[in-house]
């Protein structure tokens, strides 16, 4: 008796410490009602990397603009390169919440799109002729929002505008561009090229359940830019709601002036898209957060979760669809109160995703590796 | 009731099962503490964050910056101290209080887990752990006895049995009992573990090991009392600590709970794995078997003695049961949910964003949570009202010291509670900086929307 007393308890010992290594490969055809395989795949191959295949043809089709542009610093030479500006910074809308993998080591997301871009540094940079855009001091003058300095800041109209790139400092002036230009190309290039390479696959068959899984890592990627560069980068900060101040010069694209709705509406569709699994340019879903939350049958007061949170994307949508731009709405307004009641809309999906959907999946949030009771 | 006094208080047992829990005790406890280390934890829990959640009446315990340290260090020494029965009596007192001040540091690290090991560690100190087995009793013969008095054993099986079973009596609820919860929202995603995988995911998989859970926390104490059933329940509490293990991320304690319950065996045992000890150390055992009882000396020490372990075990019974003292749902409100071995009830989550309005100018902003917590913190400190409190406190004299004027502080909180759609927690229009921390009911505290029936 005790020594089978004594069997058990090795037995059981030996398994509880193996799986201390949760790295047990589980062959993904069990009975689970649902696969975290088969939603990673949906989103690697049928949302990001075409994501960002699109992504990467826009910033060809900038450089194409641009060096017309530079060739020829015409009016419509300016407006072309502004629409291509324009096109692909509403495409970057689409692949900015995917800061996993790739994008991750390289930062891509605060090498792309910094703002407020610094302009007294920009201009020091550029008559110096000596920078290197790679450094991470210099973030702040590069990416979109240095494009959108060049291109909408420097005067009060074309004329002016152009009038700039013909002037004594035009070719430090084009320098600097390439220089911005040449480095989100590069690093975009870099980004594409490794999830076709492995990284695919690195996240697709991290398929598990710990805080290391790609499911888990990715949600609260997600959730955190929904909640930090969606909501609080787009909106709150410019708003004011963390300072009591309304700071118009933090709205995205300010010098430009009259697209940063249309840019957060942009990113308000993605990551609803995101949730519903939506292929990226086709109009088919797969395998997401919304269908694993059905899987998981999260029917709550009579609704389903995954209702709840697409009607709040809507309602909050709808409320930002209804105001002007963003500079506008803070600059004409004291204080801007419809577009406070618009926050308050895209701020209510934060705890419909960061306390229900994480809390019904068991996907822990900021996951703090320590122990549990 | 003499017979049972004298069977149960007084008749001499044998010193070697206390000897072999202080052994096993004291090598886990100190496991623990490397284990804590190495993994970077006292950084990250002790020394980084800005700022502490303290247990009321208990603001003066902090961290001491890098001397905390020093106090693990001091934890680890007095934990090998009572292992070996080196000065006994001042090592346990000093792991005691060493271990029960990193707990009250911060009570964002509150687990049932360290409680116990508190409670445990203090009921120690009267007890005549050393007298076997201990280099306190080969250094100095005249303290070495072979028995003790069966009380001593007694109070461990006791204590563990309280554990267990208000762990079982707070399982009795509907949401546990009927709606499997929190374990359907728990379980599913573990089906990348061994063996259960497949099953974990499958509803009367829950509804079982929600069953079985209770049903075992509830008879396990008695089975293990229970000569003929003791073998079958010490199996038993293998498969159910290392499942809970391999179930969820709990640390040392599964083990910690294994080892204690050895305690429930019967001497020869005990006398087992003294003999295995000595010889891999080469140790006589037998000067140990000097056929002395232990004896406690009369006198106002001893008394007080009897007096601080009875009181001590009518808290513990008490004490889990002062919930019943306040309205509204436990699982909600959560006054009176710590110290009571409720463990592993709730899938709670929370969200708060705290409003800071200037009272002067009417000026108002949202707080970014993270610019003074840590993430660990944030998570705990948004759905337990304690914690809301006393971070809206803080906040109220951090932005008043930064100029701010008759600052009055808001929240916005969301909880959701065992896989409800999350609502509202604290009433939005209640300025907490102007609310009190004390032990009456927080009646700022939204009310649950939904019932739980049960204990």
């Amino acid at each position: 008796m005790k020594k089978y007393i004594f069997g058990v308890v090795f037995i059981a010992l030996i398994w509880a410490c193996t799986s201390e290594n949760e790295e047990v490969a589980v062959d993904p055809d069990t009975t689970v009602s649902f696969e975290r395989a088969a939603m990673l795949s949906n989103w690697a191959d049928n949302i990001i990397i075409p994501s960002y295949d699109a992504f990467a043809v826009e910033i060809t089709a900038l450089n194409t603009a641009y060096t017309s542009f530079k060739s020829d610093a015409t009016i419509t030479n300016l407006q072309n390169f502004r629409k291509s500006w324009l096109s692909a910074y509403k495409m970057w809308q689409r692949v900015s919440m995917f800061e996993i993998g790739p994008a991750e080591s390289v930062g891509l997301r605060l090498n792309m799109n910094i703002y407020p871009t610094d302009t007294q540094k920009i201009d020091g940079l550029m008559t110096s002729g000596t920078y290197d855009l790679t450094l991470s001091s210099n973030r702040n003058v590069k990416g979109f929002p240095a494009l959108d300095y060049f291109i909408n800041g420097l005067g009060v109209d074309d004329d002016a505008i152009i009038a700039k790139f013909k002037d004594e400092n035009k070719q430090a002036r084009f320098g600097y561009i390439d220089a911005v230009l040449a480095n989100m190309t590069t690093l975009t290039d870099n980004v594409v090229a490794a999830w076709k390479s492995s990284y695919r696959n690195v996240f697709v068959s991290n398929n598990g359940a710990s805080a290391t899984a790609s499911v888990d890592r990715f949600v609260n990627d997600y959730i955190f830019y929904y909640e930090k560069f969606l909501r609080a980068g787009k909106m709150g900060i410019p708003l004011g709601v963390f300072t009591g101040t309304p700071i118009p010069k933090n709205v995205e694209a300010y010098y430009e002036g009259q697209i940063s709705n249309e840019l957060f509406l942009e990113g308000l569709d993605a990551t609803q898209d995101f949730f519903n699994g939506k292929y990226f340019g086709v109009d088919q879903t797969g395998e997401s957060l919304a269908t694993y939350l059905d899987a998981l049958n999260s029917v709550k007061n009579g609704e389903d979760l995954n209702k709840i949170i697409n009607a709040q994307f809507n309602a909050a949508r709808t409320a930002v669809s209804a105001l002007g731009s963003f500079r506008s709405e803070i600059e004409n307004n004291t204080p801007p109160s419809a577009m406070f009641l618009a926050y308050d809309e895209v701020q209510k999906i934060v705890p419909l995703l960061k306390v229900d959907m994480v809390s019904a999946m068991s996907i822990s949030i900021d996951f703090v590796d320590a122990d549990g009771d | 009731m003499k017979l049972v006094l004298k069977k149960y208080i007084n008749a001499p047992v044998e010193a070697a099962s206390l000897a072999v829990f202080r052994i096993l005790f004291g090598i886990m406890m100190f496991i623990s503490i490397i284990r804590f280390w190495s993994y970077g934890w006292i950084d990250k829990l002790y020394i980084q964050p800005k700022y502490f959640f303290s247990y009321y009446g208990f603001e003066w315990a902090k961290p001491i910056g890098e001397y905390t340290y020093i106090l693990f260090f001091i934890c680890a020494l007095a934990a090998i101290c009572v292992a070996i029965g080196y000065k006994y009596t001042l090592a346990i007192i000093t792991f005691f209080l060493s271990f029960t001040y990193i707990e009250l540091m911060d009570k964002t690290t509150y687990l049932n887990h360290y409680y116990f090991i508190s409670v445990l560690s203090f009921i120690m100190i009267f007890l005549p752990a050393n007298v076997y087995f201990s280099i306190d009793a080969a250094l100095n013969p005249k303290k070495a006895h072979q028995y003790i008095p069966a009380w001593t054993i007694n109070c461990l099986k006791l204590l563990l049995g309280i554990v267990y079973f208000y762990a079982g009596l707070a399982k009795l609820n509907s949401d546990w009992l009927l709606r499997a919860m929190p374990l359907k929202i728990w379980l599913p995603s573990k089906f990348d573990i061994p063996f259960l995988g497949d099953l974990v995911s499958q509803e009367w998989m829950q509804y079982l090991f929600s069953w079985s859970g209770a049903a075992y926390d509830l008879a396990i104490p008695f089975l293990l009392l229970y000569r003929k059933t003791r073998p079958f329940a010490f199996v038993l509490v293998v498969i159910f600590h290392v499942l809970t293990r391999v179930l969820f991320p709990i640390g040392m304690f599964p083990y910690i709970m294994i080892i204690a319950t050895l305690i429930f065996f019967d001497a020869s045992l005990h006398h087992k794995i003294i003999s295995f000890i000595s010889k891999l150390f080469g140790i006589a055992k037998n000067r140990f078997n000097n056929q002395t009882v232990f004896n406690f000396n009369n006198g106002l020490l001893p008394k007080l003695k009897y007096a601080i372990v009875g009181v001590f075990f009518m808290l513990q019974l008490v004490v889990p049961f002062r919930y019943l003292l306040y309205p509204g749902e436990l699982f909600w409100t959560e006054e009176g949910y710590r110290f009571s071995w409720r463990v592993m009830l709730m899938e709670k989550t929370g969200y708060a964003q705290f409003k800071i309005v200037n009272g002067e100018t009417g000026n108002w902003f949202y707080v970014d949570n993270s610019d003074f917590l840590t993430a660990f913190q944030e998570k705990q400190m948004a759905f337990q009202p304690d914690f809301i409190l006393e971070y809206a406190h803080f906040l109220k004299h951090h932005f008043e010291k930064d100029g701010h004027k008759k600052v009055a502080v808001y929240v916005d909180c969301q909880v959701s509670l065992n896989g409800r759609l999350s609502t509202i927690y604290i009433d939005p229009s209640i300025d907490l900086s102007k609310e009190k921390e004390s032990f009456k009911p927080k009646n700022w505290i939204s009310p649950f929307k939904d019932e739980i029936k049960g204990i």
